[in-house]
Protein backbone atom coordinates (compact mmCIF):
# COMPACT_ATOMS: atom_id res chain seq x y z
CA UNK A 1 0.00 0.00 0.00
CA UNK A 2 1.43 3.39 -0.93
CA UNK A 3 1.31 6.32 1.43
CA UNK A 4 -1.21 8.04 -0.85
CA UNK A 5 -3.80 5.48 0.13
CA UNK A 6 -2.59 4.99 3.64
CA UNK A 7 -2.95 8.53 4.90
CA UNK A 8 -6.66 9.15 4.29
CA UNK A 9 -7.47 5.82 5.86
CA UNK A 10 -5.32 6.54 8.91
CA UNK A 11 -6.52 10.11 9.08
CA UNK A 12 -10.13 9.04 9.44
CA UNK A 13 -9.44 6.62 12.29
CA UNK A 14 -6.60 8.35 14.07
CA UNK A 15 -7.79 11.94 13.79
CA UNK A 16 -10.74 11.17 16.02
CA UNK A 17 -8.57 9.41 18.58
CA UNK A 18 -5.89 12.07 18.78
CA UNK A 19 -8.40 14.92 18.85
CA UNK A 20 -10.49 13.26 21.52
CA UNK A 21 -7.51 12.57 23.77
CA UNK A 22 -6.21 16.13 23.36
CA UNK A 23 -9.66 17.60 24.05
CA UNK A 24 -9.82 15.46 27.14
CA UNK A 25 -6.39 16.68 28.28
CA UNK A 26 -6.97 20.38 27.56
CA UNK A 27 -10.68 20.72 28.19
CA UNK A 28 -13.37 21.40 25.62
CA UNK A 29 -12.73 25.13 25.56
CA UNK A 30 -9.48 24.39 23.73
CA UNK A 31 -11.13 22.19 21.14
CA UNK A 32 -9.71 24.19 18.24
CA UNK A 33 -6.16 23.71 19.56
CA UNK A 34 -6.71 19.96 19.76
CA UNK A 35 -7.99 19.97 16.21
CA UNK A 36 -5.04 22.00 14.94
CA UNK A 37 -2.48 19.79 16.64
CA UNK A 38 -4.08 16.67 15.20
CA UNK A 39 -4.15 18.25 11.73
CA UNK A 40 -0.50 19.29 12.02
CA UNK A 41 0.41 15.74 12.96
CA UNK A 42 -1.04 14.44 9.71
CA UNK A 43 0.58 17.22 7.76
CA UNK A 44 3.91 16.14 9.24
CA UNK A 45 3.19 12.57 8.16
CA UNK A 46 2.45 13.72 4.64
CA UNK A 47 5.67 15.73 4.52
CA UNK A 48 7.85 12.99 5.97
CA UNK A 49 6.39 9.77 4.63
CA UNK A 50 6.18 11.13 1.11
CA UNK A 51 9.97 11.25 1.01
CA UNK A 52 11.09 8.64 3.49
CA UNK A 53 8.38 6.05 3.12
CA UNK A 54 5.74 4.87 5.54
CA UNK A 55 7.22 3.93 8.94
CA UNK A 56 6.77 0.33 10.12
CA UNK A 57 4.26 1.32 12.77
CA UNK A 58 2.43 4.38 11.40
CA UNK A 59 0.09 4.73 14.37
CA UNK A 60 2.91 4.79 16.92
CA UNK A 61 4.71 7.33 14.73
CA UNK A 62 1.64 9.54 14.69
CA UNK A 63 1.21 9.35 18.46
CA UNK A 64 4.85 10.25 19.06
CA UNK A 65 4.57 13.22 16.72
CA UNK A 66 1.28 14.28 18.31
CA UNK A 67 2.89 14.16 21.75
CA UNK A 68 5.90 16.18 20.58
CA UNK A 69 3.75 18.76 18.84
CA UNK A 70 1.69 19.13 21.96
CA UNK A 71 4.76 19.57 24.11
CA UNK A 72 6.17 22.18 21.73
CA UNK A 73 2.88 23.97 21.58
CA UNK A 74 2.69 24.18 25.35
CA UNK A 75 6.24 25.48 25.64
CA UNK A 76 5.64 27.98 22.86
CA UNK A 77 2.40 29.37 24.11
CA UNK A 78 2.96 30.90 27.46
CA UNK A 79 -0.67 31.75 28.17
CA UNK A 80 -1.75 28.27 27.33
CA UNK A 81 1.01 26.83 29.45
CA UNK A 82 0.02 28.92 32.45
CA UNK A 83 -3.49 27.62 32.34
CA UNK A 84 -3.11 24.06 31.20
CA UNK A 85 0.30 22.81 32.23
CA UNK A 86 -0.38 22.91 35.97
CA UNK A 87 -3.46 20.82 35.34
CA UNK A 88 -1.58 18.33 33.27
CA UNK A 89 1.19 18.12 35.83
CA UNK A 90 -1.30 17.66 38.56
CA UNK A 91 -3.01 14.89 36.62
CA UNK A 92 0.17 12.97 35.97
CA UNK A 93 2.86 13.30 38.57
CA UNK A 94 5.49 11.77 36.32
CA UNK A 95 8.85 13.10 35.30
CA UNK A 96 7.44 13.83 31.86
CA UNK A 97 5.34 16.89 32.52
CA UNK A 98 3.56 17.18 29.16
CA UNK A 99 2.80 13.56 28.53
CA UNK A 100 -0.45 12.88 26.72
CA UNK A 101 -2.10 9.57 27.52
CA UNK A 102 -2.59 7.74 24.22
CA UNK A 103 -3.31 4.35 25.77
CA UNK A 104 -6.17 2.33 24.21
CA UNK A 105 -8.32 2.74 27.33
CA UNK A 106 -7.99 6.51 27.41
CA UNK A 107 -8.52 6.74 23.65
CA UNK A 108 -11.82 4.86 23.87
CA UNK A 109 -13.04 6.82 26.90
CA UNK A 110 -12.08 10.15 25.37
CA UNK A 111 -13.85 9.39 22.10
CA UNK A 112 -17.05 8.41 23.87
CA UNK A 113 -16.94 11.44 26.15
CA UNK A 114 -16.34 13.71 23.18
CA UNK A 115 -19.31 12.10 21.43
CA UNK A 116 -21.52 12.85 24.43
CA UNK A 117 -20.22 16.42 24.67
CA UNK A 118 -20.80 17.10 20.97
CA UNK A 119 -24.33 15.73 21.22
CA UNK A 120 -25.13 18.01 24.13
CA UNK A 121 -28.78 19.10 24.17
CA UNK A 122 -27.75 22.76 24.27
CA UNK A 123 -26.52 22.53 20.66
CA UNK A 124 -28.88 22.56 17.67
CA UNK A 125 -28.96 19.17 15.96
CA UNK A 126 -27.43 20.45 12.70
CA UNK A 127 -24.47 21.82 14.66
CA UNK A 128 -24.07 18.50 16.44
CA UNK A 129 -23.87 16.70 13.12
CA UNK A 130 -21.40 19.21 11.66
CA UNK A 131 -19.24 19.08 14.77
CA UNK A 132 -19.31 15.29 14.80
CA UNK A 133 -18.21 15.23 11.16
CA UNK A 134 -15.32 17.55 11.93
CA UNK A 135 -14.14 16.32 15.33
CA UNK A 136 -15.07 12.66 15.28
CA UNK A 137 -14.93 11.77 11.61
CA UNK A 138 -12.03 14.02 10.67
CA UNK A 139 -13.81 15.50 7.69
CA UNK A 140 -12.45 18.69 6.18
CA UNK A 141 -14.58 21.81 5.86
CA UNK A 142 -15.05 21.35 2.12
CA UNK A 143 -16.06 17.72 2.59
CA UNK A 144 -18.68 18.73 5.17
CA UNK A 145 -19.89 21.46 2.82
CA UNK A 146 -20.22 18.87 0.05
CA UNK A 147 -22.13 16.49 2.28
CA UNK A 148 -24.56 19.20 3.41
CA UNK A 149 -24.75 20.89 0.01
CA UNK A 150 -23.81 24.09 1.82
CA UNK A 151 -21.05 26.66 1.33
CA UNK A 152 -17.77 26.38 3.23
CA UNK A 153 -18.55 29.71 4.78
CA UNK A 154 -21.82 28.43 6.22
CA UNK A 155 -20.12 25.36 7.65
CA UNK A 156 -17.30 27.41 9.16
CA UNK A 157 -19.78 29.70 10.85
CA UNK A 158 -21.83 26.78 12.10
CA UNK A 159 -18.75 25.10 13.58
CA UNK A 160 -17.56 28.36 15.12
CA UNK A 161 -20.89 28.96 16.82
CA UNK A 162 -21.05 25.36 18.02
CA UNK A 163 -17.58 25.57 19.62
CA UNK A 164 -18.48 28.89 21.23
CA UNK A 165 -21.60 27.34 22.63
CA UNK A 166 -19.72 24.37 24.07
CA UNK A 167 -17.22 26.75 25.63
CA UNK A 168 -19.72 29.18 27.15
CA UNK A 169 -22.03 26.42 28.36
CA UNK A 170 -19.09 25.06 30.36
CA UNK A 171 -19.58 21.50 29.14
CA UNK A 172 -16.91 19.13 30.40
CA UNK A 173 -15.65 15.91 28.91
CA UNK A 174 -17.03 13.25 31.19
CA UNK A 175 -19.38 10.32 31.09
CA UNK A 176 -22.93 11.28 32.00
CA UNK A 177 -24.13 9.73 35.23
CA UNK A 178 -26.30 6.59 35.06
CA UNK A 179 -29.50 8.60 35.64
CA UNK A 180 -28.62 11.00 32.83
CA UNK A 181 -27.68 8.37 30.27
CA UNK A 182 -31.09 7.62 28.72
CA UNK A 183 -31.86 11.26 27.90
CA UNK A 184 -28.34 12.07 26.70
CA UNK A 185 -28.19 8.85 24.71
CA UNK A 186 -31.31 9.88 22.78
CA UNK A 187 -29.49 12.94 21.45
CA UNK A 188 -26.39 10.88 20.63
CA UNK A 189 -28.46 8.32 18.73
CA UNK A 190 -30.28 11.04 16.80
CA UNK A 191 -26.96 12.52 15.70
CA UNK A 192 -25.53 9.15 14.71
CA UNK A 193 -28.73 8.33 12.84
CA UNK A 194 -28.54 11.64 10.97
CA UNK A 195 -24.85 11.11 10.27
CA UNK A 196 -25.62 7.75 8.74
CA UNK A 197 -28.62 9.07 6.80
CA UNK A 198 -26.55 11.99 5.56
CA UNK A 199 -24.29 9.43 3.95
CA UNK A 200 -27.03 7.05 2.83
CA UNK A 201 -29.52 9.50 1.35
CA UNK A 202 -27.46 12.65 0.77
CA UNK A 203 -27.88 14.41 -2.52
CA UNK A 204 -24.14 14.86 -2.74
CA UNK A 205 -22.63 13.24 -5.83
CA UNK A 206 -19.58 11.96 -4.04
CA UNK A 207 -20.41 8.29 -3.47
CA UNK A 208 -17.18 7.36 -1.75
CA UNK A 209 -17.48 10.22 0.71
CA UNK A 210 -21.07 9.28 1.43
CA UNK A 211 -20.20 5.66 2.17
CA UNK A 212 -17.38 6.82 4.43
CA UNK A 213 -19.87 8.87 6.43
CA UNK A 214 -21.99 5.77 6.93
CA UNK A 215 -18.98 3.76 8.06
CA UNK A 216 -17.93 6.49 10.50
CA UNK A 217 -21.43 6.57 12.00
CA UNK A 218 -21.24 2.79 12.36
CA UNK A 219 -17.86 2.92 14.08
CA UNK A 220 -19.15 5.41 16.62
CA UNK A 221 -22.23 3.29 17.24
CA UNK A 222 -19.96 0.28 17.73
CA UNK A 223 -18.16 2.29 20.44
CA UNK A 224 -21.47 2.81 22.25
CA UNK A 225 -22.28 -0.89 22.05
CA UNK A 226 -18.85 -1.77 23.43
CA UNK A 227 -19.35 0.53 26.42
CA UNK A 228 -21.49 -1.36 28.95
CA UNK A 229 -23.65 1.55 30.29
CA UNK A 230 -24.71 2.47 26.75
CA UNK A 231 -25.00 -1.07 25.42
CA UNK A 232 -28.79 -0.76 25.46
CA UNK A 233 -31.52 -2.20 23.19
CA UNK A 234 -32.18 1.03 21.20
CA UNK A 235 -28.44 1.41 20.47
CA UNK A 236 -28.26 -2.17 19.25
CA UNK A 237 -31.35 -1.57 17.11
CA UNK A 238 -29.67 1.49 15.60
CA UNK A 239 -26.52 -0.47 14.82
CA UNK A 240 -28.57 -3.31 13.35
CA UNK A 241 -30.34 -0.83 11.07
CA UNK A 242 -27.00 0.56 9.91
CA UNK A 243 -25.59 -2.91 9.21
CA UNK A 244 -28.60 -3.93 7.10
CA UNK A 245 -28.48 -0.73 5.07
CA UNK A 246 -24.72 -0.83 4.63
CA UNK A 247 -24.97 -4.41 3.35
CA UNK A 248 -26.35 -2.99 0.08
CA UNK A 249 -23.57 -0.48 -0.64
CA UNK A 250 -22.03 -2.58 -3.41
CA UNK A 251 -25.36 -3.39 -5.00
CA UNK A 252 -26.93 0.06 -4.94
CA UNK A 253 -24.48 1.80 -7.24
CA UNK A 254 -23.59 0.90 -10.81
CA UNK A 255 -20.23 0.93 -12.52
CA UNK A 256 -20.42 4.67 -13.10
CA UNK A 257 -21.79 5.54 -9.68
CA UNK A 258 -25.40 5.65 -10.89
CA UNK A 259 -27.97 4.47 -8.34
CA UNK A 260 -29.50 1.02 -8.77
CA UNK A 261 -32.92 0.64 -7.23
CA UNK A 262 -33.72 -2.16 -4.83
CA UNK A 263 -35.76 -4.20 -7.31
CA UNK A 264 -32.94 -4.22 -9.82
CA UNK A 265 -30.13 -4.95 -7.41
CA UNK A 266 -28.04 -8.06 -7.78
CA UNK A 267 -28.53 -9.61 -4.35
CA UNK A 268 -25.36 -11.66 -4.66
CA UNK A 269 -23.61 -8.32 -4.11
CA UNK A 270 -25.32 -7.81 -0.76
CA UNK A 271 -22.76 -8.12 2.00
CA UNK A 272 -23.77 -11.26 3.89
CA UNK A 273 -21.37 -10.54 6.70
CA UNK A 274 -23.12 -7.24 7.46
CA UNK A 275 -26.54 -8.89 7.16
CA UNK A 276 -25.49 -11.46 9.76
CA UNK A 277 -24.20 -8.70 12.02
CA UNK A 278 -27.45 -6.78 11.56
CA UNK A 279 -29.46 -9.84 12.57
CA UNK A 280 -27.19 -10.37 15.59
CA UNK A 281 -27.70 -6.83 16.88
CA UNK A 282 -31.43 -6.91 16.14
CA UNK A 283 -31.70 -10.08 18.20
CA UNK A 284 -29.83 -8.32 21.01
CA UNK A 285 -32.14 -5.31 20.70
CA UNK A 286 -35.20 -7.44 21.31
CA UNK A 287 -34.85 -7.43 25.08
CA UNK A 288 -36.56 -5.17 27.56
CA UNK A 289 -39.89 -3.54 26.96
CA UNK A 290 -39.00 -0.60 24.76
CA UNK A 291 -39.87 -0.33 21.10
CA UNK A 292 -38.19 2.62 19.44
CA UNK A 293 -38.25 3.87 15.88
CA UNK A 294 -34.83 2.24 15.51
CA UNK A 295 -36.34 -1.14 16.34
CA UNK A 296 -39.07 -0.65 13.76
CA UNK A 297 -36.70 0.62 11.08
CA UNK A 298 -34.23 -2.16 11.74
CA UNK A 299 -36.98 -4.76 11.44
CA UNK A 300 -38.12 -3.23 8.15
CA UNK A 301 -34.50 -3.29 6.97
CA UNK A 302 -34.32 -6.95 8.03
CA UNK A 303 -37.33 -7.78 5.84
CA UNK A 304 -35.67 -5.95 2.99
CA UNK A 305 -32.80 -8.40 3.12
CA UNK A 306 -35.32 -11.01 1.92
CA UNK A 307 -35.52 -10.37 -1.79
CA UNK A 308 -38.46 -12.69 -2.50
CA UNK A 309 -41.79 -10.86 -2.90
CA UNK A 310 -43.94 -12.85 -0.48
CA UNK A 311 -47.30 -11.73 0.98
CA UNK A 312 -45.83 -12.25 4.50
CA UNK A 313 -43.00 -9.89 3.75
CA UNK A 314 -45.19 -7.03 2.55
CA UNK A 315 -47.78 -7.53 5.26
CA UNK A 316 -45.04 -7.32 7.89
CA UNK A 317 -43.43 -4.27 6.27
CA UNK A 318 -46.78 -2.50 5.96
CA UNK A 319 -47.62 -3.03 9.64
CA UNK A 320 -44.15 -1.92 10.70
CA UNK A 321 -44.53 1.29 8.70
CA UNK A 322 -48.01 1.82 10.17
CA UNK A 323 -46.45 1.60 13.63
CA UNK A 324 -43.41 3.67 12.73
CA UNK A 325 -45.52 6.51 11.31
CA UNK A 326 -47.70 6.64 14.37
CA UNK A 327 -44.66 7.24 16.61
CA UNK A 328 -42.37 9.15 14.22
CA UNK A 329 -43.69 10.68 11.01
CA UNK A 330 -41.31 11.35 8.14
CA UNK A 331 -42.10 11.91 4.45
CA UNK A 332 -39.83 9.05 3.40
CA UNK A 333 -41.63 6.64 5.76
CA UNK A 334 -45.00 7.85 4.45
CA UNK A 335 -43.91 7.17 0.85
CA UNK A 336 -42.47 3.76 1.70
CA UNK A 337 -45.58 2.83 3.67
CA UNK A 338 -47.71 3.60 0.63
CA UNK A 339 -45.48 1.48 -1.58
CA UNK A 340 -45.82 -1.40 0.92
CA UNK A 341 -49.59 -0.81 0.90
CA UNK A 342 -49.65 -1.34 -2.86
CA UNK A 343 -47.71 -4.58 -2.44
CA UNK A 344 -49.90 -5.86 0.40
CA UNK A 345 -53.34 -4.53 -0.60
CA UNK A 346 -53.07 -3.76 -4.28
CA UNK A 347 -52.76 -0.60 -6.34
CA UNK A 348 -56.48 0.20 -6.16
CA UNK A 349 -56.07 0.77 -2.42
CA UNK A 350 -52.67 2.42 -2.62
CA UNK A 351 -53.42 5.02 -5.30
CA UNK A 352 -56.00 7.00 -3.31
CA UNK A 353 -53.81 6.68 -0.20
CA UNK A 354 -50.85 8.07 -2.16
CA UNK A 355 -52.87 10.97 -3.46
CA UNK A 356 -53.71 11.95 0.10
CA UNK A 357 -50.06 12.31 1.08
CA UNK A 358 -49.78 15.64 -0.72
CA UNK A 359 -45.99 15.76 -0.74
CA UNK A 360 -45.85 17.90 -3.87
CA UNK A 361 -42.36 19.18 -3.15
CA UNK A 362 -40.90 15.73 -2.90
CA UNK A 363 -39.67 14.27 -6.21
CA UNK A 364 -40.11 10.76 -4.84
CA UNK A 365 -43.81 11.49 -4.31
CA UNK A 366 -44.37 11.85 -8.05
CA UNK A 367 -42.10 8.90 -8.76
CA UNK A 368 -44.23 6.79 -6.41
CA UNK A 369 -47.44 7.90 -8.16
CA UNK A 370 -45.82 7.12 -11.51
CA UNK A 371 -44.88 3.67 -10.22
CA UNK A 372 -48.40 3.02 -8.92
CA UNK A 373 -50.04 4.11 -12.18
CA UNK A 374 -47.68 1.97 -14.26
CA UNK A 375 -49.77 -0.89 -15.78
CA UNK A 376 -52.93 0.88 -14.54
CA UNK A 377 -52.96 4.04 -16.61
CA UNK A 378 -49.83 4.56 -18.71
CA UNK A 379 -50.68 8.13 -19.68
CA UNK A 380 -50.98 9.21 -16.05
CA UNK A 381 -47.90 7.21 -15.08
CA UNK A 382 -45.94 9.05 -17.77
CA UNK A 383 -47.31 12.38 -16.61
CA UNK A 384 -46.25 11.72 -13.02
CA UNK A 385 -42.77 10.52 -13.97
CA UNK A 386 -42.30 13.66 -16.05
CA UNK A 387 -43.38 15.73 -13.08
CA UNK A 388 -40.90 13.79 -10.93
CA UNK A 389 -38.16 14.50 -13.46
CA UNK A 390 -38.87 18.22 -13.38
CA UNK A 391 -38.30 18.35 -9.60
CA UNK A 392 -35.55 15.71 -9.28
CA UNK A 393 -32.48 17.27 -7.72
CA UNK A 394 -29.64 14.90 -8.48
CA UNK A 395 -28.26 13.49 -11.71
CA UNK A 396 -28.67 9.98 -10.34
CA UNK A 397 -32.36 10.46 -9.59
CA UNK A 398 -32.95 12.04 -12.99
CA UNK A 399 -31.28 9.07 -14.65
CA UNK A 400 -33.46 6.60 -12.74
CA UNK A 401 -36.66 8.45 -13.64
CA UNK A 402 -35.65 8.77 -17.30
CA UNK A 403 -35.20 5.01 -17.44
CA UNK A 404 -38.78 4.56 -16.20
CA UNK A 405 -40.08 7.04 -18.78
CA UNK A 406 -38.24 5.29 -21.61
CA UNK A 407 -39.63 1.96 -20.52
CA UNK A 408 -43.20 3.31 -20.48
CA UNK A 409 -42.78 4.84 -23.95
CA UNK A 410 -41.36 1.60 -25.36
CA UNK A 411 -44.11 -0.48 -23.78
CA UNK B 1 -54.50 23.14 12.76
CA UNK B 2 -56.95 21.74 15.28
CA UNK B 3 -57.05 18.42 17.03
CA UNK B 4 -60.13 16.25 17.03
CA UNK B 5 -60.92 13.19 19.06
CA UNK B 6 -62.59 10.36 17.21
CA UNK B 7 -64.45 8.28 19.77
CA UNK B 8 -65.56 4.77 18.81
CA UNK B 9 -69.00 3.89 20.10
CA UNK B 10 -70.03 0.25 20.09
CA UNK B 11 -73.66 -0.71 20.15
CA UNK B 12 -73.03 -4.02 21.86
CA UNK B 13 -69.89 -4.15 23.93
CA UNK B 14 -70.49 -7.72 25.01
CA UNK B 15 -70.40 -9.26 21.56
CA UNK B 16 -67.51 -11.68 21.42
CA UNK B 17 -65.75 -11.99 18.11
CA UNK B 18 -63.63 -14.89 16.90
CA UNK B 19 -59.86 -14.52 17.12
CA UNK B 20 -59.82 -14.59 13.34
CA UNK B 21 -62.26 -11.69 13.16
CA UNK B 22 -60.39 -9.77 15.84
CA UNK B 23 -57.20 -10.17 13.88
CA UNK B 24 -58.86 -8.82 10.76
CA UNK B 25 -60.22 -5.82 12.68
CA UNK B 26 -56.85 -5.19 14.21
CA UNK B 27 -55.16 -5.19 10.82
CA UNK B 28 -57.83 -2.89 9.41
CA UNK B 29 -57.44 -0.50 12.32
CA UNK B 30 -53.66 -0.48 11.94
CA UNK B 31 -53.99 0.26 8.22
CA UNK B 32 -56.50 3.00 8.93
CA UNK B 33 -54.27 4.65 11.53
CA UNK B 34 -51.21 4.14 9.30
CA UNK B 35 -53.01 5.99 6.49
CA UNK B 36 -53.71 8.95 8.76
CA UNK B 37 -50.18 8.88 10.20
CA UNK B 38 -48.75 8.84 6.66
CA UNK B 39 -50.38 12.25 6.18
CA UNK B 40 -48.73 13.41 9.43
CA UNK B 41 -52.19 13.88 10.93
CA UNK B 42 -52.08 11.30 13.73
CA UNK B 43 -51.56 12.56 17.28
CA UNK B 44 -52.24 9.47 19.37
CA UNK B 45 -54.85 7.02 20.49
CA UNK B 46 -55.72 4.10 22.71
CA UNK B 47 -57.97 1.14 22.87
CA UNK B 48 -60.15 0.93 25.98
CA UNK B 49 -60.40 -2.73 26.98
CA UNK B 50 -63.37 -3.94 28.97
CA UNK B 51 -61.22 -5.78 31.48
CA UNK B 52 -61.05 -3.95 34.77
CA UNK B 53 -63.70 -1.48 33.68
CA UNK B 54 -65.85 0.04 36.41
CA UNK B 55 -68.58 2.60 36.63
CA UNK B 56 -68.65 4.79 39.70
CA UNK B 57 -72.06 6.09 40.78
CA UNK B 58 -73.08 8.54 43.50
CA UNK B 59 -72.98 7.28 47.08
CA UNK B 60 -69.96 5.01 46.65
CA UNK B 61 -71.74 2.64 44.33
CA UNK B 62 -69.35 0.92 41.95
CA UNK B 63 -70.47 -1.47 39.24
CA UNK B 64 -68.50 -3.69 36.93
CA UNK B 65 -67.92 -2.77 33.36
CA UNK B 66 -69.58 -0.14 31.33
CA UNK B 67 -72.30 -2.76 30.78
CA UNK B 68 -75.64 -3.24 32.41
CA UNK B 69 -77.88 -0.24 32.09
CA UNK B 70 -75.61 1.38 29.55
CA UNK B 71 -76.17 -0.15 26.15
CA UNK B 72 -73.54 1.73 24.29
CA UNK B 73 -69.86 1.47 25.18
CA UNK B 74 -66.74 3.32 24.17
CA UNK B 75 -64.15 1.00 22.66
CA UNK B 76 -61.32 3.42 22.04
CA UNK B 77 -60.35 6.73 20.56
CA UNK B 78 -57.75 8.36 18.42
CA UNK B 79 -56.73 11.99 18.16
CA UNK B 80 -56.13 13.45 14.71
CA UNK B 81 -54.88 16.77 13.45
CA UNK B 82 -57.24 18.42 10.96
CA UNK B 83 -57.82 21.84 9.46
CA UNK B 84 -61.59 21.51 9.78
CA UNK B 85 -64.21 19.28 11.26
CA UNK B 86 -64.95 18.11 7.71
CA UNK B 87 -61.42 16.79 7.37
CA UNK B 88 -61.74 15.00 10.72
CA UNK B 89 -65.06 13.54 9.57
CA UNK B 90 -63.40 12.29 6.38
CA UNK B 91 -60.85 10.42 8.54
CA UNK B 92 -63.65 9.04 10.74
CA UNK B 93 -65.48 7.64 7.71
CA UNK B 94 -62.64 5.18 7.17
CA UNK B 95 -62.83 3.79 10.71
CA UNK B 96 -63.29 -0.01 10.66
CA UNK B 97 -65.56 0.19 13.73
CA UNK B 98 -68.26 1.50 11.38
CA UNK B 99 -68.57 -1.97 9.81
CA UNK B 100 -70.51 -3.07 12.91
CA UNK B 101 -74.26 -2.51 12.94
CA UNK B 102 -75.24 0.40 15.09
CA UNK B 103 -71.66 1.45 15.83
CA UNK B 104 -70.66 5.06 15.42
CA UNK B 105 -67.68 7.37 15.60
CA UNK B 106 -68.13 10.61 17.43
CA UNK B 107 -65.97 13.52 16.26
CA UNK B 108 -65.14 16.15 18.89
CA UNK B 109 -62.85 19.11 18.68
CA UNK B 110 -60.29 19.30 21.50
CA UNK B 111 -60.24 22.63 23.31
CA UNK B 112 -56.79 24.13 23.04
CA UNK B 113 -56.86 26.12 26.23
CA UNK B 114 -55.66 29.20 24.41
CA UNK B 115 -58.72 31.23 25.35
CA UNK B 116 -60.21 31.00 21.88
CA UNK B 117 -62.48 28.05 22.54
Amino acid sequence: MSHHELIPHLFRTEFRKITAVLCKAFGLEHMAVAEDLASETFLAALETWSYKGVPPNPTAWLYTVAKNKTRNYILRTQVFADKITPLLQEAEATQEAFSIDLSPGNITDSQLQLLFAICHPSLPVESQVALALRMLCGLGIDEIATAFLASKDTINKRLFRAREKLRTAGIVLAFPGPAEIPARLDAVMTTLYLLFSEGYYSESQDTMLREDLCLEAMQLTHLLVAYEPTNLPPVKALLSLMCFHASRFEARRGRHGEPILYDEQDETLWNQNLIVQGAYFLYGAATGGCLTKYHLEATIAYWNTQKADTPEKWEAILQLYNQLLSIAYSPVAALNRTYALSKARGKAVAIPAAEQLKLERNPFYFALLGELYTDVNSARALQYFEQALSVARTAGDQQTIRKKIDRLRDG
Amino acid sequence: MNEFMLIFRHQDGKAVASPEQIQIWMKQTMDWIGGIAAQNKFSGGNGLPFDDARVVWPNDVVTNGPFGEIKETIGGYIIVKADSVDEAVAFAKGCPVLQGDGNSVEVRKIARGDGLH
